[in-house]
């Protein structure tokens, strides 16, 4: 039965799960239910579509797809979202990376940049930009277009601050950005040594060896399974000693990995890989 | 239970009444601002006879527990018998929003549960009690009398979500006996 008002049934779901990957290849097997569906549900009624329209429209209108991959895969982001972890980061993790010769970091899941750029201050802050490289990687092409431009609204920049302080970074929030008008842009030097791609953590593999990989508040609309599958991506993405960030309540349960990743701080979520590869 | 300003003194007095014996789950979610630690979690856990815990992503449900909603994030009930976090845009300027878990309740447990809605500025939780109540769960809300905030519990009122509107003390009674 169609319905107006965005409820779908699990049935329906799994119909759609079908339907996309049969018609448009992507698999949404293996992302979390209940915020699948939510997702789902929210798209139906920002384009006031039943259940049997949605279907309809994804096979007859190829760029409706691309539109509701987007919006079902966005993330919403802050920057130095959870400031004790980059407090943790900066405590814990900095003076360890600060004897590698290098820094490469992938930032999984990057949606609009808030995060690289967190990073990218936090490292310029240690003194340490000129030898880092910050990755940062969507599956959605629309947000990292944001994330390439490092403009975002003063609203945004505003309600960040408080984030910023608690972090105990210095100065102020706005002193890396140049405002204009209604917006700010970040500068240039914190761009600098930054690359945003595409990359899909179900599909795609392991690209580069990172010190620091920080995937925060993705696992989240991955099932189990799924979970542990990318644990693995990033365990082989990593360097010996390298660092792993997850999300604040996001925790690594699997048992096979208890042995790979020494627990650096445990509120936090940082893990450091330890034995051989 | 979901709550906003106003609703911390009963839920505190749930917390230290609820019985182990009645071998239930309880759910909070309280309104609460992103980066204030305010050792809520640990208070509560001290002073409850049952076992308290702040929700992680993928935590199963277990009997005897009480959850509490984690700061930032939607708190979301999966079938396979735990919870789900989801970091979408705040639901009524709030995040967790106590309308995502109630509509996530009422379609994994629908009549299996017992929803209460307390004290709180907005309206967050009325349109979620609503989806409750056709869903067959019993629910309630808070009187407006006792409610240091009514808005909320009027809210639920006014769209018709509550099946009983209860004072305090009848709240603490029920819920030592279901």
């Amino acid at each position: 039965m169609g319905d107006a008002n965005g409820n779908i049934t699990d049935t329906q779901l799994n119909e759609l799960i079908d339907h996309v990957k049969r018609i448009h290849g992507f698999d949404f097997s293996d992302y979390s239910k209940a915020s699948l569906k939510r997702r789902f549900s929210r798209v139906m009624m920002l384009k006031k579509l039943d259940f049997y329209e949605l279907k309809h429209v994804l096979v007859n209108e190829p760029q409706f797809f691309q539109w509701l991959l987007e919006e079902v895969t966005v993330n919403v982001t802050e920057m130095f979202r959870d400031p004790s972890f980059y407090k943790a980061l900066n405590t814990q993790v900095i003076p360890y990376l600060s004897s590698f010769q290098h820094i490469r970091v992938w930032s999984a899941g990057c949606s609009s940049g808030e995060e690289v750029y967190s990073l990218a201050i936090l490292l310029k802050e240690a003194g340490l930009n000129q030898k880092s490289f910050i990755y940062g990687t969507d599956i959605n092409t629309e947000v990292l277009n944001e994330a390439r431009k490092g403009i975002y609204s003063l609203r945004k920049i505003k309600s960040y601050t408080e984030n910023y302080q608690l972090s105990d970074q210095p100065g102020s929030l706005t002193d890396h950005f140049t405002i204009m008008y209604d917006a700010a842009s970040i500068h240039n030097e914190l761009k600098q040594n930054t690359l945003f791609s595409v990359h899909n953590l179900i599909s795609d593999n392991v690209f580069n060896e990172f010190q620091l990989i920080s995937c925060r508040n993705v696992f989240i609309y991955f099932e189990a399974d799924l979970q542990e599958k990318i644990l693995s991506l990033f365990y082989n993405s990593l360097c010996p000693f390298g660092f792993l960030c997850l999300g604040s309540k996001e925790t690594i349960r699997f048992p096979g990995f208890k042995s790979k990743f020494k627990v650096i701080n445990s509120r936090a979520n940082i893990y450091q890989k330890i034995g051989d590869q | 239970m979901g709550g906003s300003a106003g609703a911390f003194k009963l839920l505190f007095r749930v917390i230290q009444d609820f019985s182990p014996e009645l071998n239930k789950t309880v759910i909070i979610v309280i309104h609460r601002k992103r980066n204030f630690f305010s050792g809520l979690v640990k208070l509560f856990a001290d002073n409850s006879k049952m076992t308290l815990s702040e929700i992680s992503d993928k935590d199963p449900i277990k009997k005897n527990y009480i959850y509490i909603a984690p700061a930032n994030y939607h708190t979301l009930i999966e079938k396979g018998g735990y919870f789900g976090l989801d970091v979408s845009d705040p639901v009524w300027y709030s995040k967790p929003s106590i309308d995502v878990t109630f509509e996530s309740a009422a379609d994994v447990y629908g009549e299996r549960c017992t929803a209460i809605l307390l004290s709180g500025a907005n309206e967050d939780g009325a349109g979620g009690l609503l989806k409750l109540r056709n869903s067959g769960a019993l629910t309630i809300v808070q009187h407006p009398y006792d409610a240091e905030m009514p808005e909320m519990p009027k809210a639920a009122i006014s769209n018709n979500a509550a099946e009983y509107i209860l004072r305090t003390e009848e709240i603490i009674e029920l819920l030592k006996s279901k």
